[in-house]
C-alpha cells in the first residue's frame, strides 16, 4: 500500500533548509522567553554545582595533606565539617537546577503544543487535505519532547562545558603556553569536523522524524481502516507497508548512529592525541629540567578533568541539531497561513438585509492543488434560492455538488465570482457569523467525543435549551437516543459509544437544523436511513423547510421531492433549473440520473 | 529529605484538573481510563522477550565497552609511568620508554575513539533492532484484534503506544545500556578496591549503598505511578488531536475551534502537571542520593581520619580511600537518569504489554482446515448459520438463535429498520464477530476452523464507509488482491463505472488519494470500494449499506456488475434502497434480531407481510 507517502507535503520546504541550526533554533525564543530567568538561574546554578563539585577534592586533598596528616583532631572535625556542608550544597544545586527548569519547561512544551493545536484548527481546510494527519500529528508529540529535553539538557549543557572548555584552556595557557597551544591544535579539525557532521546528521535527524510522521500515519490509517482491512483480509498489505517504514526508520537511525559514532570517535580520539602529545612533549621539558614535574601533572590533571566537556560536545551538538530539525518541522506548519478571517468591507452602500435568499453569481472554484490547465471545477454557477425556498442540487457523481456546499460556509474560498446571503456578500461576513447562519449536515456524520446533546447543541448558538434540542432531535426521528444508557447524556464519537451510519446520520441532521437556522446546507442527508425512517424525516423535514432557505444534495427522487426546486449540475455548470417532474421530462441527463435510464432515451425496462 | 524542592507543588495540586470529559471516571471502565489490565510479570516478560534474542549482542556490546573503558582508563596509568620511568631513562638518553608512552598513549587513544564508535554503533544496533520488533508486535497484534475491540480503544491511544510510548523504551535503550553498565562497573569495582584497601572503611562504604536502595525503591515507587500517568496523559491529548484533524470540516462549520481550545488545554494541562511532576521526583531523587553519598563522604572521611590519629589507619591508605569514595559516588546522577529513563519506559511498557494481552475475540484457528474444492461449476458457496445466537459480552442479546441456509450462488437481500441486526448478522457471516452460540459454516467448513487468508479468499465484506489508504488509487483498488495487474485492476474498475471518473483524476490511477481521499467524494470511494470487492473475487460477497452514497445510475452499474462479473457468487446485500431487492433471488426482512420473512421478492410483494408495506412505501419514495 502506501510505500511511498509524501512526506513532508509539497508546499513545505522539503529537508532541512540552508537556514543555520542556531538561526532555527532562535524561532523558539518567544516561548523561550517567558522562562529565560529560570534557565538562566539553572545554567548559573549549574556552573556553581560544578566549582562545588571541583573544591570538594581540593578539601579531600587538604584534609589529608593537613590536619590529618599533622594529626590534628579539631582540624579533622572541621574538615569533615566543610565537607558535609560542601556534599550538602552541591546536593541542593543539583537538585535546585532541576527544580527551576522543570515546571517552566513542561510549560513550554504544552503552550508550544497548544499554539500548534489552535493554529491547525484553524488551517484552511485545503491545508489538511494536503498532509497526512500523523505528520501533524507527530509535530505536536515527539518533536516537542526532543525540544524540551533540548531546553532542558543540551542547552544547559552547551553552555556549561562549552565554559568550563574555555576556562580550562585558559588556565592551561596560563600554566604553560606551549603545552597549552599543543592541547589547542586539535580544536581547528573538531570544529571543521564537527561542520560537516551537523550538517550530515541534520539531514538524517529529519528524515528520521519525517519517517516517524508517516509510520503516524499507517497506524492511525490501519485503525480508521480497519473494517475494510478485515473485510478483505489483507492485514499483510498493511502490514507490509509498516514493515518497510519501519525498517526505512531503522535503516535511519543506524544512519544516525553510524554520524554519531563517527563524531564521537573524532572527539574522542584527538584531544586524547593531543594529551599524549602534551606528556610527551612535557616529559622531554621535564627531562631537560625547562619544566617541573608538578606543573605537568597539573596540566595534565586540567586537562583530564575536561575530558567530559569535550567529549560531550558530540552529542550536545546532536542533539541540538535534531532540536533545530523538530523546530523546523514545528514551523513549517505554524508558518502555514491560517484561514483569513479578515472581512472585506462590504463596497458601496451598505446593503439592508433584506430577505434575498441564497444567491450564487457566476461561482468559479478550482482546488488551489489542481493541475495547472485543468477546466475549473465549478466554471460560473449562477443559482439563486429564494428566502424560504428549499432547492435540491442534482449532479453525477464527482460533479462537485460537495465542493458547492463547502463554498457556502467557506471552508473553501471561491476562485471567482461570488455568493451572497440575503444580499451580503460572504465574504463580507465575518467568519464566526456566516458560520452560525449556516447550519451544514455533512455527508459522513462525524460525531465528537462528547455526549449526544452536546454533539447536537454544537450546532445552535450556545443559547439553545432542552426544548429546542428535543425538537431537533424529533425532526430528525432520533429517537433512539432515549434508549441510550444514560439518554442525550450518553457519550458518543470516537470515545464513546459507536453508533451506526444511520443513527450517526440522525443526529448530524439533528445538529444542522438545531436552533432553527435562517440557511441549512445538507449533503445527501439521508442516504444510510431506511426507507420507514426516511419517510418519517422526510415528513418532519418539510416543517422545518418550510421557513427555511436550504441546499440539499441529493441522490434519490425521494429527497429531492422534499425541495421546492431542483437544479442539476452538469460539468461546472448549471444545467437546468426546475420542479423535478419538469426536469425528468425534459432533461435526458436528469431523467438518468433520477431514473437510471440512459440518456440516449431508450428505454429500459422501467419495471 | 530536607531538600528544598520538596516545597514544590509536585504532588496533589491543589488546581486538579476538572476531570477530562472523555475520561468518563464514572464508568470505571478500562477502556475510558486507557488502563487495560496488565497481567501480573507481562512488562517483565515482555521485556525478556524483546531482549532474549539479542543476548549474544549485547554481550558482545557490553565486552566492547570494557575494553573502551580499559582503554581510557589506561591515560592515568601511562601518565605515572611517563613521569616515574620514562623521564629519569629519557634524562639517560634511553628515548625508549618515552617512544613506548606516546606509542602506548596513540594506541589508547585511538582505541578508546574506536571502540566507542563500535559502540555506539552495536548498542544502536540492538536498540533499533529491539523497537523493530515491538513496534511490528503491536501493529501485528492490533490488527489482529477484532472490530470492537478498535471501536472501544481509539486510534489515537494505538497511535500513542506505538509512537510515545515505543519512544520511551527507546531512550532507555539509547542511553541505558550504557549507564547500567558504567555504573555497575565502578560499584563494583570501587567497593572491591576500597574493602581491600581497608575492610572497616569499605563495610561502611557498603553499608552507605542500603539508604541509596531504599532510595531508589521510593523514587522508583513514586517515579512509575507518575509515568503511568503521564502516558495516559499524552494518549488523551493525541486522542483530542486525532479527533480534531480528522473532522476539521465540521469543526470549522459548527465553530467548534474555541470550545475546542479549551478542551484541549485541559488535556495538554494535565499532562504539563504529570510531566513536571515527574522532573520533580527525578530532582528529588538527584537531591536525596546525593545527600546520602556526601553524607556518607564526609562521615567516612571523619571515622578513618580518627582512625589515623589513633593510629590504627595508615595515612596513605585514608587519602587513596578518600579518592576512590568520590568516584564511588560520580555515577549516582547517571544512575538516577538509567532509573528514570527506566521508570519511563516501564510505565509505558505497561500500557503496551496491557495492549498485547488483549486477546482476538476471534482467534485463528489452532488446526486449520481447508475449504473444500467447489462442488459445483459455481464459484460461490454454500452458507449454513448453524443454530447461531448472538448477544455481547456485557449481555443485552441481539439475535435470538436462528438456523438458515442461503445456498450457493444465491443473492439475497436482507431487509429491516435500523438496530434490526442486519449489520450483525453480516458481520458473524464475515467472522468479525463470532457467534455466542452454534456455527457458521462455509461449504460445511466453520468459520473459526479456517486460516485468515483462507477465509477472505472465500469471504469479502464491502462496508459503508469505504476507507481509503494513503497511496495511489490503483493500490486501493489492488487491496482486494495486491497481486493484481494494472490490467486486472482497470477492468475491474470498468466493471464497476469507476474507471471515468479514475481517469480524469490528475494522475489517473496514479493518483495519489492523499489524507484518506480528500478529493474523492463519497460515492467515488465507494465506487473503488466496490472494485476492490470484484478484484478480491470471492465466493461469498457481503454488501453493508456499500451502495449509500451512489447516486442512481452508479447503483445500477453495481448491479449490473453483481449479474455478471459476480454472477454466481453467494450474495448478501444489505441495503435501505430497495432497488436492490430486484436483483435478490431471495429476502430476509429482520426485526428486533428476528427473521420475520422469508422469501422470493415477488411472492412477498404480493403478500401482506412487512416487506410488502416497506416496497410500497419505497415505489413511492421513487415518485
Amino acid at each position: 500500500m502506501p510505500t511511498t507517502l509524501p512526506s513532508p507535503p509539497e508546499d513545505g520546504p522539503t529537508g532541512p533548509t540552508g537556514r543555520s541550526a542556531v538561526r532555527t533554533l532562535l524561532r523558539l525564543w518567544p516561548y523561550v522567553r517567558p522562562v529565560r530567568a529560570r534557565l538562566c538561574a539553572a545554567a548559573s546554578v549549574a556552573i556553581l554545582a560544578s566549582c562545588v563539585g571541583l573544591v570538594i577534592p581540593l578539601v579531600l586533598k587538604w584534609l589529608v595533606d593537613g590536619p590529618v596528616a599533622d594529626r590534628d583532631g579539631d582540624g579533622v572535625a572541621r574538615g569533615a565539617l566543610y565537607l558535609l556542608l560542601l556534599g550538602v550544597a552541591e546536593a541542593l544545586l543539583f537538585g535546585l537546577r532541576r527544580w527551576l527548569v522543570a515546571r517552566p519547561l513542561s510549560r513550554v512544551e504544552a503552550q508550544l503544543r497548544a499554539d500548534l493545536y489552535a493554529h491547525v484548527q484553524r488551517l484552511p481546510v485545503a491545508f489538511h487535505d494536503r498532509w497526512a494527519s500523523g505528520q501533524l500529528l507527530s509535530r505536536g508529540t515527539t518533536d516537542l519532547m526532543l525540544l524540551r529535553q533540548f531546553l532542558a539538557f543540551s542547552l544547559t549543557f552547551l553552555l556549561v562545558n562549552g565554559v568550563t572548555i574555555l576556562v580550562g584552556m585558559v588556565v592551561m595557557l596560563l600554566q604553560d603556553w606551549t603545552l597549552g597551544l599543543v592541547m589547542l591544535a586539535p580544536a581547528v579539525p573538531l570544529v571543521a569536523f564537527s561542520a560537516v557532521f551537523e550538517k550530515r546528521y541534520a539531514r538524517a535527524a529529519r528524515l528520521a522524524q519525517d519517517q516517524v510522521g508517516d509510520l503516524t500515519t499507517v497506524v492511525e490509517e490501519s485503525v480508521l481502516g480497519i473494517r475494510v482491512i478485515k473485510g478483505f483480509g489483507r492485514h499483510r498489505s498493511q502490514a507490509r507497508a509498516f514493515r518497510e517504514l519501519s525498517w526505512r526508520l531503522r535503516d535511519t537511525e543506524l544512519r544516525k548512529a553510524r554520524l554519531l559514532a563517527s563524531i564521537w570517535a573524532v572527539i574522542m580520539t584527538l584531544p586524547e592525541v593531543a594529551i599524549g602529545a602534551t606528556l610527551v612533549v612535557g616529559a622531554v621539558q621535564v627531562a631537560d629540567g625547562s619544566l617541573s614535574a608538578g606543573t605537568l601533572v597539573a596540566f595534565l590533571s586540567t586537562a583530564l578533568a575536561l575530558r567530559w566537556p569535550v567529549e560531550s560536545i558530540g552529542f550536545l551538538l546532536a542533539m541540538s541539531q535534531e532540536a533545530a530539525t523538530a523546530t523546523e518541522r514545528y514551523f513549517e506548519v505554524m508558518d502555514a497561513q491560517p484561514e483569513d478571517l479578515s472581512v472585506r468591507p462590504a463596497g458601496g452602500p451598505p446593503v439592508p438585509a433584506a430577505a434575498d435568499g441564497l444567491r450564487f453569481e457566476n461561482v468559479r472554484f478550482r482546488y488551489p492543488d489542481a493541475p495547472p490547465g485543468s477546466p475549473p471545477l465549478l466554471d460560473g454557477i449562477d443559482l439563486h434560492i429564494r428566502p424560504g425556498e428549499s432547492l435540491a442540487l442534482v449532479g453525477a457523481t464527482g460533479s462537485g455538488k460537495t465542493t458547492l456546499t463547502a463554498l457556502v460556509p467557506r471552508l473553501h474560498e471561491v476562485t471567482g465570482g461570488r455568493i451572497t446571503l440575503d444580499g451580503r456578500d460572504i465574504t463580507t461576513l465575518p467568519r464566526e457569523e456566516l458560520r452560525a447562519m449556516v447550519a451544514v449536515a455533512f455527508e459522513e456524520p462525524t460525531l465528537f467525543s462528547a455526549s449526544v446533546a452536546d454533539n447536537v447543541l454544537m450546532g445552535g448558538d450556545g443559547d439553545t435549551d432542552t426544548a429546542e434540542l428535543h425538537r431537533a432531535l424529533a425532526v430528525a426521528q432520533a429517537d433512539f437516543v432515549h434508549t441510550l444508557p444514560e439518554g442525550t447524556a450518553t457519550q458518543v464519537g470516537e470515545q464513546g459509544l459507536s453508533l451506526s451510519g444511520g443513527q450517526r446520520q440522525r443526529l448530524a441532521l439533528a445538529r444542522a437544523v438545531v436552533g432553527r437556522p435562517r440557511f441549512l446546507v445538507l449533503d445527501d442527508p439521508l442516504s444510510a436511513l431506511d426507507v420507514h425512517t426516511e419517510a418519517a424525516v422526510e415528513a418532519a423535514l418539510r416543517q422545518v423547510l418550510a421557513g427555511t432557505t436550504a441546499l440539499i444534495v441529493a441522490h434519490r427522487p425521494s429527497t429531492v421531492l422534499l425541495a421546492d426546486r431542483v437544479a442539476l449540475l452538469s460539468h461546472g455548470r448549471i444545467a437546468a433549473v426546475g420542479t423535478h417532474h419538469e426536469l425528468l421530462r425534459t432533461h435526458p441527463e436528469y431523467a438518468h440520473l433520477m431514473s437510471g435510464r440512459s440518456p440516449a432515451g431508450e428505454e429500459e425496462d422501467d419495471r | 529529605m530536607t531538600a528544598p524542592t520538596t516545597s514544590a507543588p509536585a504532588t496533589g495540586d491543589p488546581d486538579g484538573v476538572p476531570p477530562a470529559r472523555e475520561s468518563g471516571q464514572d464508568t470505571g471502565d478500562p477502556f475510558d481510563r486507557d488502563v487495560l489490565p496488565t497481567p501480573p510479570g507481562a512488562t517483565a516478560a515482555l521485556l525478556r522477550s524483546l531482549l532474549a534474542p539479542m543476548k549474544a549482542r549485547v554481550a558482545g556490546t557490553t565486552v566492547l565497552l570494557l575494553l573502551q573503558q580499559a582503554a581510557v582508563q589506561a591515560g592515568p596509568l601511562l601518565v605515572a609511568y611517563a613521569i616515574d620511568t620514562a623521564v629519569p631513562a629519557f634524562r639517560r638518553h634511553d628515548h625508549g620508554p618515552l617512544a613506548a608512552v606516546a606509542a602506548g598513549y596513540l594506541l589508547c587513544a585511538l582505541a578508546a575513539g574506536g571502540l566507542q564508535g563500535a559502540f555506539i554503533v552495536a548498542s544502536a544496533r540492538v536498540d533499533q533492532d529491539v523497537l523493530l520488533d515491538l513496534r511490528g508486535r503491536i501493529f501485528r497484534h492490533a490488527q489482529a484484534l477484532s472490530v470492537d475491540f478498535h471501536e472501544r480503544y481509539t486510534s489515537g491511544r494505538l497511535i500513542s503506544r506505538s509512537t510515545t510510548d515505543v519512544e520511551s523504551l527507546r531512550e532507555l535503550l539509547d542511553e541505558g545500556l550504557q549507564e547500567l553498565i558504567s555504573v555497575v562497573l565502578s560499584f563494583v569495582s570501587i567497593s572491591a578496591m576500597l574493602l581491600w584497601l581497608d575492610a572497616g572503611l569499605g563495610a561502611v562504604a557498603v553499608a552507605s549503598f542500603v539508604p541509596l536502595y531504599l532510595l531508589v525503591r521510593l523514587y522508583r515507587r513514586r517515579a512509575g505511578r507518575v509515568y503511568r500517568e503521564r502516558s495516559t496523559a499524552i494518549a488523551a491529548v493525541i486522542v483530542k488531536f486525532v479527533e480534531t484533524v480528522n473532522g476539521i470540516r465540521p469543526v470549522r462549520a459548527f465553530r467548534r475551534e474555541a470550545a475546542n481550545d479549551a478542551e484541549f488545554r485541559v488535556l495538554n494541562r494535565r499532562h504539563e502537571r504529570v510531566n513536571g511532576d515527574a522532573l520533580l521526583e527525578m530532582a528529588r531523587y538527584v537531591v536525596g542520593s546525593r545527600l546520602v553519598a556526601n553524607t556518607a563522604v564526609a562521615g567516612i572521611v571523619l571515622w578513618g581520619a580518627w582512625r589515623v590519629t589513633d593510629g590504627s589507619l595508615e595515612l596513605g591508605v585514608l587519602a587513596a580511600a578518600v579518592l576512590y569514595l568520590r568516584r564511588l559516588y560520580d555515577p549516582i546522577d547517571r544512575l538516577g537518569m538509567f532509573l528514570n529513563s527506566y521508570q519511563s519506559a516501564a510505565a509505558s511498557l505497561e500500557k503496551i504489554a496491557g495492549l498485547l494481552a488483549q486477546t482476538p475475540s476471534v482467534p485463528e484457528p489452532a488446526a486449520p482446515r481447508q475449504l473444500p474444492p467447489a462442488r459445483s461449476h459455481l464459484p460461490g458457496r454454500e452458507v449454513v448459520f448453524d443454530g447461531v445466537r448472538f448477544g455481547y459480552r456485557t449481555g443485552g442479546e441481539v439475535l435470538p438463535r436462528f438456523d438458515l441456509t442461503l445456498p450457493a450462488g444465491q443473492t439475497v437481500a436482507v431487509v429491516g429498520s435500523t438496530g434490526a441486526g442486519k449489520s450483525t448478522l453480516a458481520k458473524l457471516l464475515a467472522r468479525f464477530y463470532d457467534p455466542t452460540e452454534g456455527r457458521v459454516l462455509l461449504d460445511g467448513v466453520d468459520l473459526r476452523d479456517l486460516p485468515m487468508p483462507e477465509l477472505r479468499r472465500g469471504v469479502v465484506m464491502v462496508t459503508q464507509e469505504a476507507f481509503l489508504f494513503s497511496g495511489t488509487v490503483a493500490e486501493n483498488i489492488a487491496l482486494g488482491r495486491p497481486e493484481a495487474s494494472r490490467e486486472e485492476i482497470e477492468r475491474a474498475a470498468k466493471a464497476i463505472g469507476a474507471h471515468d471518473f479514475i481517469t480524469t483524476l490528475p494522475d489517473g490511477y496514479d493518483t495519489d488519494v492523499r489524507k484518506r481521499g480528500g478529493r474523492i467524494s463519497a460515492g467515488q470511494r465507494q465506487l473503488v470500494g466496490f472494485a476492490r470487492a470484484l478484484l478480491a473475487d470471492p465466493a461469498v460477497l457481503i454488501l453493508d449499506e456499500a451502495t449509500s452514497s451512489l447516486d442512481i445510475p452508479g447503483e445500477q452499474a453495481v448491479q449490473r456488475a453483481m449479474a455478471t462479473v459476480l454472477r454466481g457468487r453467494t450474495a448478501v446485500v444489505i441495503a435501505h434502497r430497495l432497488s436492490t431487492v430486484e436483483i435478490a433471488d431471495r429476502v430476509l426482512v429482520m426485526e428486533h434480531g428476528r427473521i420475520v420473512e422469508d422469501g422470493t421478492p415477488a411472492e412477498l410483494i404480493a403478500g401482506t407481510g412487512p416487506f410488502a408495506g416497506l416496497h410500497r412505501a419505497w415505489r413511492d419514495s421513487l415518485a
